[in-house]
């Protein structure tokens, strides 16, 4: 950094509002964590307090982990999550690619065509989406999540990969071409690599969303065998009775798996930054 | 035999007519350079030759082989990009390698070449650094390394120096002009720059919208344009061109004296003030405005004590004067 700019008041403020930011942003989860270690009378209690050896209890965990089938349900999660992503990464990079690099009639048309899909949400089509999944007998399955979440994801990764991929040198490209490559591996080895920032801002933009769905998994795949974490918690929460200490417990488990996928993407975006600085 | 042959190329984008009917033969071994104004369509020409565009219309033969319909990577030519161009994730090693690998040469040839680029170039002890971790000139380099490798009928270069400082670029251009004698290649180099032109060229070709203006050794063209276009564009300053302030001139006619060729004297046909002085040590450059408010450089050799403001007389020998007719066509100096 700039000598110049490293005045030690702005680098406080800037650090005090960055805490500030994060500790609001922390304090539910903070909440939720320690609560799903406490006894349901002491969550109403005394909600804001630290679990201590009176209060404390596994009870939230020993009921999700015996009730219903909650490791499935995670798997489930995480296989929509993961295979969304990569299809979404794999097929809107393609096509931000082709938008970005070829001329051809109705390119401009094509990019326009996707952007719509931004604008509209996909839940407006939901009965019509079940009504293809009938017709094909995907009902119930995770393929039918998957499809759905990847044709959701796509509009907006296409949107901001092509813009970074126009900002990938001709040159580079060109040099590929004269050396060999085909347009696929001059896709996969010399522009995937240098949008990986891009790629990562993608995955961690649609991760969260299909994790955290509700309303597809309880239309789409409802049976036992194929729910999700979201809905698999629902059978905690009832019309008149919710059982606080399991609910809590499953989200503290629901947060683990994503958060390790935004590491591993996170890292993927700091290096991608730092790569980025030469020329 | 011949190294390039262009037959009537041209090339459209949309309505945009960027090429028009470029004829050109590049013989084996000869270093040619593309020059001229920036939208004049070199680098579309080079890109036309190379593969990286489609030609329109016309016929582009490399050796012996019609090439219009043959990928750029097996048209056996190999090409230096302005912005260097390298794989960013790859070692200087396997940059240069990639495209051998990919014509799926014996990795024995893979090495033996490799190495023996890098130390024309100096290269050796940078092998195993990423593009990242070099200088421009090392960059450039390498990607003439790249090229070498390659061993092709053609090499292509497009602006090669213009993202190197001056004190490099000097450099760099005479190791291009060592390469060339040392690999004895046939070489197609794209400029804008009259100097880098002038000193590499064995011939040089001037463009202008999209057509070839002349074609020509450097020498040919300084002394002999063909149009007073070529004949302001090569040589540094440029040629003065005047039709107000020499005498005996039809109308319609221009006068066109290159600076190192007027000589303060006296008797001089042309007399004016001095507007600007600009010393270099080695030569003195002066701006006059003549007695008919026509601007002209002077080009002394050494240094000279003429100041801004003083009035001089200029004069030149009539036989190093060129004449051009109203279409700035060089006519000789009989019909002017």
């Amino acid at each position: 950094m700039n000598k110049a700019r490293r005045n030690p008041g702005t680098t406080i403020a800037a650090h005090g509002a960055l805490v500030l930011y994060t500790l609001i942003a922390l304090f539910p989860v903070f909440v939720i964590l320690i609560n799903s270690f406490k006894t349901r009378k002491a969550i109403f209690r005394e909600p804001m307090a630290l679990p201590n050896t009176e209060s404390f209890s596994m009870i939230g965990y020993e009921t999700v982990l015996k009730q219903g089938d909650f490791f499935l349900y995670f798997q489930n999660s995480m296989i929509v999550t993961v295979v969304s992503l990569f299809l979404v990464l794999l097929f809107g990079a393609m096509a931000a690619f082709a938008l970005a690099e070829y001329r051809f009639r109705g390119n401009t048309l094509m990019g326009l065509y996707l952007a719509l899909g931004i604008m509209i949400p996909i839940r407006i089509g939901t009965v019509a989406i079940l009504e293809m999944m009938v017709a094909t007998g995907l009902v119930n399955t995770l393929t039918a999540l998957i499809l759905v979440y990847t044709a959701q994801g796509l509009p907006l990764a296409v949107f901001i990969l092509s813009a970074f991929m126009k900002g990938v040198s001709d040159d580079l490209k060109n040099a590929g071409r004269i050396d060999g490559l085909s347009e696929y591996m001059i896709f996969f080895r010399l522009v995937l690599p240098l949008v990986r920032p891009a790629l990562a801002t993608v995955a961690v933009f649609n991760m969260i969303p299909i994790w955290n769905d509700l309303w597809f998994p309880l239309i789409l795949a409802p049976s036992e065998e194929t729910k999700t974490l979201t809905l698999g918690s629902q059978v905690f929460i009832g019309q008149f009775v919710t059982d606080w200490n399991a609910v809590l417990s499953a989200l503290s488990m629901a947060i683990l798996p994503v958060m390790i996928l935004y590491v591993f993407f996170s890292r993927q975006l700091i290096r991608g930054i730092t790569s980025g600085a030469v020329k | 035999m011949t190294a390039l042959k262009l037959e009537n190329v041209n090339k459209s984008f949309g309505s945009v007519h960027v090429l028009k009917d470029i004829n050109l033969t590049v013989e084996e071994g000869e270093f040619v350079v593309f020059v001229g104004p920036s939208g004049c369509g070199k680098s579309t020409l080079l890109r036309v030759i190379a593969g990286l565009e489609d030609a329109t219309s016309g016929t582009i033969t490399i050796g012996n082989e019609v090439v219009n319909t043959v990928p750029p990577a097996k048209r056996g030519i190999a090409m230096v990009f302005q912005s260097y161009a390298l794989y960013p994730h790859l070692t200087v090693k396997d940059n240069m390698a990639l495209g051998l690998k990919q014509e799926g040469q014996p990795k024995s040839i893979v090495e033996e070449r490799v190495t023996s680029a890098s130390r024309m170039l100096d290269l050796d002890q940078y092998l195993t650094r990423r593009p990242a971790e070099l200088s421009g000139g090392q960059r450039q380099r390498v990607a003439i390394g790249r090229a070498i490798v390659r061993d092709p009928k053609l090499f292509l270069f497009d602006e090669p120096l213009s993202n190197l400082d001056a004190a490099l670029r000097m450099n760099t251009r005479v190791e291009i002009a060592a390469l060339h004698r040392t690999l004895s290649a046939s070489m197609i180099y794209v400029t804008h720059d009259q100097i880098e032109a002038m000193t590499l060229a064995d011939k040089i070709v001037v463009l202008r919208d999209g057509r070839i203006e002349q074609v020509g050794s450097p020498m040919e063209l300084y002394n002999n344009p063909a149009n007073r276009f070529v004949a302001g564009f090569l040589g540094s300053p440029s040629m003065n061109f005047l039709d107000r302030s020499v005498s005996g001139l039809a109308a319609g006619r221009t006068l066109g004296i290159r600076p190192e060729h007027l000589t303060l004297r006296a008797d001089g046909q042309l007399s004016g003030e001095v507007t600007h002085v600009e010393r270099l040590g080695g030569d003195t450059n002066l701006l006059v405005r003549t007695d008919q408010g026509e601007t002209l450089t002077v080009r002394l050799f050494g240094q000279n004590a003429t100041e801004v403001g003083s009035r001089i007389s200029l004069g030149f020998d009539a036989a190093a004067a060129f004449y051009f007719d109203d279409a700035d066509q060089r006519i000789l100096p009989a019909a002017a």
